[in-house]
C-alpha cells in the first residue's frame, strides 16, 4: 500500500509498506523520532502519544495502534514538532518545565502532545484530557498545574493552522484496501469474507502488537466517511458504524448525560477519539461499554452485506460469547437510536475510574407513566457471556409501583437472570452484589440521595 | 548559591522537547540485533526437550540461545547463584526465560520466539504462601525472629488483647520505560554495555563472569532509566548478559528491550506479604506487647529477599514505641516471579502491620485512632534543631570497597555494636531512636490540615449518609536511613575542572527520575562557587566511578553528595593553595562564591583562578570517596544500629467510599515530610507528591492477581491499574519540615526517596475510618483496598 501525509510540517510519501506497521514503530525505526516512547504497546499507557489532525479538528491518538494506513492524508504531530520553526517551546514544554511535571521524563513527550492537542481544542478538563497518560514519578499533581498554566493562552500559529496533503491517492492491493465508501466496502468485502475490517485499530491493533497475527485481507475504513457520523430523523438517531466514541460522547452529551459521562470513562480521550461504536459493538466483546448503552436505549443494528442490508434489535445480534449474528462478509452499516425521554442511567465498575475495563456496566433506562414502571430495558455487560438484558429483573418491575420495593424485587430476580464468572477484575459474587446495588443505586440517586462518590468534594 | 534552590530537574528541556534519550532511543551501529526470550508456559516442571527448529527458520533470526550456548557463567542472580539466564533442566516459575532468539529485528525476535515447541513435564507448583508453609519451601533454614523484652508474658497479663491476619499485597513498578541493554563488542574481546539500571556495577559485573572476562573489560553506561523505583537494581542483568553473550557470539551490536507483558511476566515485583498480629494494649490504646508474623513471598530465586524481608522487620515499629515486641519472619519461596526490590524495600509491608494494629486497637476501643498513634510515639529528641542550612566541615574518612550486592553475604557477627546512650528509647532492633521529630511534626501537622474539626464534620456527615460515607485518617512515617548491608554505605565520584573553569562532574548514582543528578550538581556549583551551568552532568560510567552501590535505599544524594563534595574540595583546596602561594596569603583566605574567587582585597574569576592552577601546573582532577559513619549491626541478632538516621513524615487522607459497589476516592491530602535541610524542595517535594500516589495505589488499585497454574493475569495496564491523573487527590496540600538534620549528611539534608512511599498508608487507613462509618463490627479490610475489597469489608462492618 502507498499512502502520504504531513509529519510535523512536511510531507511524506510512502510506498509498499507494510500496512500493520504502527506509527510509532515506523517514527522510531524508520525516522529515528525516538521522542514519542513505547510504554505498553497497547493504548493503555500514552507514551506514545501523537497529534493527528484533519479537516475535523485535532485528536491526540496513540501511535503504538496507530496503522500507517490510518493517517493517509493527515498530518502528524509528533513532539519533535511541538516547537516553533524558529525553536521557540511550545507554551505546554514550558509549563512542564516551569512547574516541575517531568521526573524521569519518559511519559513527558505523550503529556505534552495530550496538553497541547487540549489546549489548541480548548479543552480544560485535565482529568479527562490526561487520563490516557500515566505517570509513575510525579503524582500528576505538577502536571495538572502546567496544563493549568497554560489554560487560555494562544495556541502557536504553526499548530493553528491544519495543512493537509491533499489531493493525494492511496494505492491499494487486492487484499489491502482503503475503500472510499461503504459501497465499495460491500463490493470487496463480499469477495473477501474473511478479511479483517479496520477501524479505529484499538482492538485489532493488539492483535498485531500483542498477539503477533497476521490478519490476512485488511479493509482500512477510515476513508468511508458515508460510515461516519449522526444523523437525525422525527423519529431516530442514526449512527454511522465508524463514529468514534468520542463523537457519540460530544453529540449525546445534551439527550443522555449520563451515557455521555459514562463513555468520558471508556478507555481515555486517545482511544476514543479512535474506537468506533460499529468495532466496539462488531467485536462482540461481553465488556464493552458501547453495547449495554446502545441496547438500553433500545438500539437497532444495521447489517449489510454486498447489497443485502437486514435490520436487527441490537441485543439479538450477541449469541453468545465470541459468537455474533453476522455473516461472513457482513458488515455493521449503522445503528438507529429510538427519540425518548432521557430515564438512561449508566454505571461502570472498574478498579480504576479511569480508562479501565468495566468489571461491570450497567445501563438502566427506566422510564415512568405517573409513578408506574413502563418497559424497562435493563442492560448489562461483564455479568454473562455477551452484553446482555436482564429479562427477569425487567419483568419484575414492569408496570410496577415506582419505590425501593419494586426496586428490591428486581435485585433479586437479577439473580436469576446471570451466573456472572470470576476473572482478574472482579469475583462473580461481587459482580452479582454489585449488579444488584446499581439497580438500588438508581432509585437512591433518583430519590435525590448522593449515591456519586465523584461528586463529593473536600 | 546553588544548594537549597528549587531548580527544574537538569534534563526537564530534554524531556519536554523529545530529546533526553534513553537506551533504546540511542543510534545504533549498522547491523545491530535484537534480542527475545522465549517463556516458559509453566510454573514448575522438568524440560524434557525445546524444539528451536521453527524458531531458527523464523525471518530475521540470526541465532537462538539455549544455556547449553552459554559459553560460561549462566548466573544472573545478584545474591546467591540460583539465577540462571537461561532455564536448564527444569523450570520454576510461569514466564522464565528458557531460550533467546537473535533476530534482525525486534519485531522478528519476537515473532519466533513463539515458534518454539517445549515439552516439559509438569510438576505441582508452589504458589501461595500456605503452599510454600505446608512444603516447608523457603530461603534460610528457618524463620528469623527479632525480640525485645517479654513480649509472651506482657501479651498473656494483658487487660487488652487483639489478634488479626493482613494481607498485603505486591505491586508491580510500572516503570515507563521497561528494561533495556544494548551491548557494542569492542576490540580484545571487552564489551561496552548500555543498560537501564540502578546499578552498573552489578551489570558489570554479571557481564564479565558471563564473557569470561575480568570486571575491567566491560564498561556500563546509564545516561538515565524512564522509572526504576527498584525494579531495576538486579532485574535489569538478564538483558545486558543476553545482549553481552550474544554481542560476543555474532559480533554484532546487540539490543534488548522487553515488551511491556514480557517485562510484567518476566520481571520481580514488590513482595506480597501476610502478617499476623497479636497485640496487648491498654485501655488508652497503648501498646503493652506486639507479636508480629511476616509471611513473605519470595517467589522463586533469592534475589534481595533476605534483606527485604529484614527491613521488613526493621519496621514493624514504625514510630511507636514498642517495649516488648517479637518479629518473626518466614522467607518462603514459590514458583512465581522473583520478588525484588520496590521503593521501601520490605519496609512499606512492615510499617502496614503495625498500622493495622493502630487501627485495629483503636476501633476496639472506640478511640480516635490518630489519638493511639500519638499514644504509641516514640518521644521526640531534645530541643529541636535551627532551621536553615548547616555548614558541614567534617574531615572525610577514607576506606576500601567490597562486593556490591545488596544480596551479598552479609558481614560477619561483631560484638563490639554501637552502644545504645543510658536512659534512651530503643527500636526492636536496640537501636536508639534520637533524632525523633514525629510529635512535634504531628502536632503541626494535626493543626495545618484541621484534623479535629474536619473529623467531626466527617462523622456528621456520614450521619446524613446512607450510601456514602467519608473517612479520615492521620498516619506516620518513621524510615531508617542506610543500606542495611552495611558495607554498601560507600560512594565515589569524579570531578575534572578544565582550563575554561567549565565542570566535569561524575558519581556513582544513578538517574531515575529521581533528580539526583541536579541535586549532586547542585552541591558540585556551591563548592566552587559557580552557577549550576558551569556543571556538566554526565552519564554513570563504571570506567569513571568504580564499585559502586545500587542507586536505591533511599541513600543517592546522602552518599554521591558527599563524595562530590570531597572531589571538589579536594580540586578547591589545590586551587586556593596554589593561590595563597602566589598572593603570599593563607589558602584559608580564600573564599569561592558568586563565580568569583577572592583572596583577601582581590577578586578573580573562576575561570582565571583555574587557568592559572592549569599554568603552574596544579592537578584539576581528583576523585572524591565517602562512607556513612558510625553504622554497624547483626543482621541475624537483629541488634546494633543499621541507619545513620532516621526520616519522619506524616499524612492526614480523608476518602468517600460507595457502601453499594466500594467505589472510593481520595478528597483531600495533606503531608508535612522531613527532608532535613532540603537541598532542592522542588525535587524534594516531587519525590513526596509522587512517592503518595504511588503508596497509595499500592494499597488501593493495584492488584496482581495469579491464577491457580501460576500465570500472572495482570500483565499489562489493561489489567493492572496505576494511578491515573484523576486518581490524584483533588486538595494536595505538601509542605517540608524545615529542619536540619541532626546526622552530619551532605548540607544536612535528608533521603527523600522512599519515605514518602509510605504517606499513602494514611489513604488505606483512611478507607478503614470510612468502613468504620458502616456498622460496628470490625471491618478488617485488607489490602490493596480495590472496591471489591472496600465492599467486603462493608459487608463484615456491618456484620
Amino acid at each position: 500500500m502507498d499512502i502520504s501525509f504531513l509529519l510535523n510540517g512536511d510531507a511524506v510519501s510512502l510506498t509498499d509498506i507494510r500496512p500493520t506497521m504502527t506509527l510509532l514503530d515506523w517514527l522510531r525505526e524508520e525516522r529515528q523520532l525516538t521522542g514519542t516512547k513505547e510504554g505498553c504497546n497497547e493504548g493503555d499507557c500514552g507514551a506514545c502519544t501523537v497529534m493527528v489532525s484533519d479537516e475535523s479538528g485535532h485528536r491526540a491518538l496513540n501511535g503504538c495502534i496507530l496503522f500507517l494506513p490510518q493517517i493517509h492524508g493527515k498530518h502528524v504531530t509528533t513532539v519533535e514538532g511541538l516547537a516553533a520553526p524558529d525553536g521557540t517551546p511550545h507554551p505546554a514544554q514550558t509549563a512542564m518545565i516551569d512547574h516541575h511535571g517531568s521526573q524521569c521524563g519518559f511519559c513527558t513527550p505523550g503529556f505534552v502532545i495530550s496538553m497541547a492537542t487540549a489546549h489548541l481544542n480548548g479543552a480544560t478538563d485535565h482529568d479527562v484530557t490526561l487520563a490516557g497518560n500515566l505517570c509513575r514519578c510525579t503524582g500528576y499533581a505538577p502536571i495538572v498545574r502546567a496544563a493549568e498554566a497554560i489554560e487560555g493562552t494562544g495556541a502557536p500559529a504553526h499548530l493553528r493552522t491544519i495543512v493537509l496533503a491533499d489531493g493525494v491517492a492511496v494505492a491499494q492491493s487486492s487484499d489491502c484496501v482503503a475503500p472510499a465508501s461503504a459501497d465499495d466496502l460491500a463490493g470487496w468485502y463480499a469477495k473477501h469474507p474473511n478479511a479483517t475490517l479496520i477501524a479505529g485499530a484499538t482492538d485489532v491493533g493488539l492483535w498485531v502488537t500483542k498477539q503477533l497475527r497476521d490478519l490476512g485481507p485488511i479493509a482500512f475504513l477510515n476513508r468511508c466517511a458515508d460510515l461516519r457520523g449522526i444523523s437525525e430523523t422525527p423519529d431516530d438517531w442514526r449512527i454511522g458504524a465508524m463514529t468514534t466514541i468520542a463523537e457519540l460522547e460530544r453529540y449525546f452529551d445534551p439527550h443522555f448525560p449520563s451515557l455521555s459521562a459514562m463513555l468520558r470513562r471508556y478507555g481515555a480521550v486517545q482511544v476514543r477519539e479512535a474506537a468506533t461504536i460499529g468495532g466496539n459493538i462488531a467485536n462482540g466483546s461481553p465488556i464493552g461499554d458501547g453495547s449495554p448503552a446502545m441496547i438500553a436505549l433500545g438500539a437497532t443494528l444495521h447489517l449489510r452485506h454486498g447489497d443485502m442490508r437486514r435490520q436487527i434489535p441490537l441485543e439479538d445480534f450477541f449469541i453468545d460469547y465470541g459468537k455474533q449474528d453476522r455473516a461472513p462478509g457482513e458488515f455493521i452499516e449503522a445503528l438507529t437510536v429510538p427519540k425518548q425521554a432521557d430515564t438512561l442511567r449508566c454505571y461502570k465498575l472498574s478498579k480504576r475510574f479511569d480508562q479501565d475495563i468495566s468489571a461491570v456496566c450497567a445501563c438502566l433506562n427506566i422510564p415512568r407513566d405517573g409513578d408506574t414502571i413502563r418497559a424497562p430495558r435493563l442492560a448489562f455487560g461483564g455479568m454473562a457471556g455477551t452484553p446482555k438484558r436482564a429479562a427477569r429483573a425487567e419483568a419484575a418491575i414492569a408496570n410496577q409501583a415506582y419505590s425501593e420495593a419494586t426496586f428490591r424485587k428486581a435485585m433479586t430476580a437479577l439473580a436469576d437472570d446471570f451466573q456472572p464468572l470470576s476473572d482478574m477484575r472482579a469475583s462473580a459474587s461481587y459482580r452479582m452484589q454489585t449488579a444488584q446495588n446499581l439497580l438500588l443505586r438508581f432509585f437512591h440517586a433518583e430519590e435525590g440521595t448522593a449515591t456519586d462518590v465523584k461528586a463529593v468534594r473536600a | 548559591m546553588s544548594v537549597a534552590k528549587p531548580l527544574p530537574h537538569d534534563a526537564a528541556k530534554l524531556h519536554v522537547s523529545g530529546a533526553a534519550r534513553y537506551v533504546d532511543d540511542l543510534p545504533t551501529p549498522a547491523g545491530t540485533l535484537h534480542l527475545a526470550f522465549g517463556l516458559s508456559p509453566l510454573a514448575a516442571g522438568t524440560i524434557d526437550a525445546v524444539d528451536l527448529d521453527e524458531v531458527r527458520r523464523a525471518p530475521g533470526v540470526v541465532a537462538v540461545l539455549t544455556a547449553d550456548d552459554l559459553p560460561h557463567a549462566n548466573d544472573v542472580s545478584p545474591s546467591n547463584h540460583d539465577e540462571p539466564l537461561l532455564a536448564k533442566g527444569s523450570v520454576h516459575y510461569l514466564g522464565q526465560p528458557i531460550f533467546a532468539v537473535v533476530a534482525t529485528s525486534h519485531h522478528a525476535a519476537r515473532h519466533a520466539a513463539r515458534r518454539a515447541r517445549m515439552d516439559i513435564t509438569p510438576a505441582t507448583p508452589i504458589l501461595t504462601i500456605d503452599d510454600a508453609l505446608a512444603a516447608d519451601s523457603r530461603f534460610e533454614d528457618g524463620p528469623r525472629i527479632y525480640v525485645k523484652g517479654d513480649p509472651d508474658t506482657a501479651i498473656d497479663r494483658a487487660e487488652h488483647h487483639l489478634s488479626g491476619r493482613i494481607h498485603i499485597g505486591g505491586q508491580e513498578h510500572f516503570y515507563l520505560e521497561g528494561h533495556a541493554a544494548l551491548a557494542l563488542p569492542q576490540e580484545g574481546g571487552d564489551m561496552i554495555v548500555h543498560a537501564s539500571t540502578q546499578h552498573p556495577t552489578e551489570i558489570q559485573h554479571k557481564v564479565a563472569e558471563a564473557l569470561g572476562v575480568a570486571m575491567h573489560a566491560v564498561r556500563v553506561e546509564t545516561r538515565r532509566m524512564g522509572g526504576g523505583f527498584g525494579g531495576k537494581e538486579s532485574q535489569g542483568n538478564a538483558l545486558a548478559v543476553a545482549c553481552a553473550v550474544a554481542a560476543r557470539l555474532t559480533g554484532r551490536a546487540c539490543k534488548m528491550r522487553y515488551d511491556r507483558d514480557d517485562d510484567m511476566i518476566v520481571t520481580g515485583k514488590r513482595h506480597d506479604f501476610r502478617i499476623d498480629y497479636d497485640v496487648a494494649f491498654d485501655r488508652h490504646g497503648r501498646l503493652l506487647a506486639v507479636d508480629f508474623t511476616h509471611y513473605v513471598r519470595c517467589g522463586w530465586a533469592m534475589d534481595l529477599s533476605l534483606p527485604v524481608a529484614d527491613r521488613a522487620m526493621l519496621h514493624a515499629d514504625n514510630a511507636y514505641h514498642l517495649t516488648d515486641v517479637r518479629i518473626t519472619s518466614h522467607r518462603l519461596r514459590t514458583n512465581t516471579q522473583s520478588a525484588t526490590a520496590f521503593r521501601g524495600f520490605g519496609g512499606p509491608q512492615g510499617i502496614v502491620g503495625i498500622e493495622r494494629v493502630m487501627d485495629h486497637v483503636a476501633r476496639h476501643l472506640g478511640l480516635d485512632a490518630a489519638d493511639v498513634r500519638r499514644a504509641n510515639y516514640y518521644a521526640d529528641n531534645a530541643a529541636p534543631l535551627p532551621a536553615g542550612k548547616a555548614h558541614d566541615n567534617r574531615p572525610i574518612p577514607q576506606t576500601d570497597n567490597d562486593l556490591a550486592s545488596r544480596g551479598a553475604a552479609p558481614e560477619p557477627s561483631s560484638d563490639t555494636l554501637p552502644p545504645v546512650p543510658h536512659g534512651a528509647q530503643t527500636t526492636p532492633y536496640h537501636q536508639a531512636v534520637q533524632d525523633c521529630i514525629i510529635n512535634a511534626l504531628t502536632d503541626r501537622l494535626l493543626r495545618t490540615s484541621d484534623y479535629s474539626a474536619r473529623r467531626k464534620a466527617v462523622a456528621a456527615w456520614n450521619a446524613d449518609q446512607p450510601i456514602l460515607k467519608r473517612g479520615i485518617a492521620m498516619t506516620p512515617v518513621k524510615f531508617g536511613i542506610s543500606f542495611t548491608l552495611t558495607h554498601l554505605n560507600q560512594a565515589g565520584a569524579l570531578v575534572h575542572v578544565y582550563q575554561d573553569g567549565s565542570i566535569h562532574l561524575n558519581h556513582g548514582g544513578t538517574e531515575m527520575g529521581q533528580g539526583l543528578f541536579l541535586k549532586v550538581a547542585q552541591v558540585a556549583a556551591e563548592r566552587f562557587g559557580v552557577p549550576l551551568e558551569a556543571v556538566k552532568i554526565t552519564a554513570t560510567d563504571t570506567a569513571k566511578v568504580p564499585n559502586t552501590s545500587a542507586t536505591a535505599a533511599s541513600s543517592g544524594t546522602d552518599l554521591n553528595g558527599m563524595a562530590v563534595r570531597a572531589a571538589c574540595d579536594t580540586i578547591r583546596d589545590r586551587i586556593a593553595e596554589h593561590l595563597a602561594q602566589q598572593h603570599q596569603t593563607t589558602p584559608d583566605a580564600i573564599t569561592f562564591a558568586d563565580s568569583k574567587v577572592r583572596i583577601g582585597s582581590e577578586q578573580i574569576s573562576f575561570a582565571q583562578a583555574v587557568a592559572s592552577a592549569y599554568e603552574n601546573r596544579v592537578s584539576l582532577s581528583a576523585t572524591g570517596f565517602y562512607k556513612t559513619p558510625d553504622i554497624e549491626w547483626d543482621r541475624i541478632k537483629g541488634r546494633g544500629r543499621p541507619f545513620f538516621y532516621f526520616a519522619y513524615g506524616a499524612a492526614v487522607t480523608e476518602v468517600v467510599i460507595d457502601t453499594l459497589t466500594g467505589e472510593n476516592r481520595i478528597l483531600r491530602t495533606d503531608i508535612l515530610h522531613d527532608a532535613g535541610a532540603s537541598l532542592n524542595p522542588a525535587i524534594d517535594i516531587g519525590q513526596i507528591e509522587g512517592g503518595y500516589v504511588q503508596g497509595a495505589g499500592w494499597l488501593t488499585t493495584e492488584e496482581l492477581v495469579w491464577d491457580d497454574k501460576g500465570g500472572l493475569k495482570t500483565h499489562a495496564p489493561s489489567t493492572y491499574k496505576i494511578p491515573a491523573c484523576s486518581d490524584r487527590p483533588d486538595v494536595f496540600n505538601v509542605a517540608l519540615w524545615d529542619q536540619v538534620n541532626p546526622a552530619q549528611t551532605i548540607y544536612r539534608s535528608k533521603a527523600v526517596g522512599e519515605p514518602p512511599l509510605m504517606l499513602g498508608i494514611s489513604a488505606w487507613s483512611a478507607l478503614a475510618d470510612a468502613v468504620a462509618a458502616c456498622g460496628p463490627a470490625w471491618g478488617d479490610l485488607q489490602t490493596p483496598a480495590t472496591p471489591e475489597a472496600v465492599l467486603a469489608a462493608v459487608g463484615r462492618a456491618r456484620g
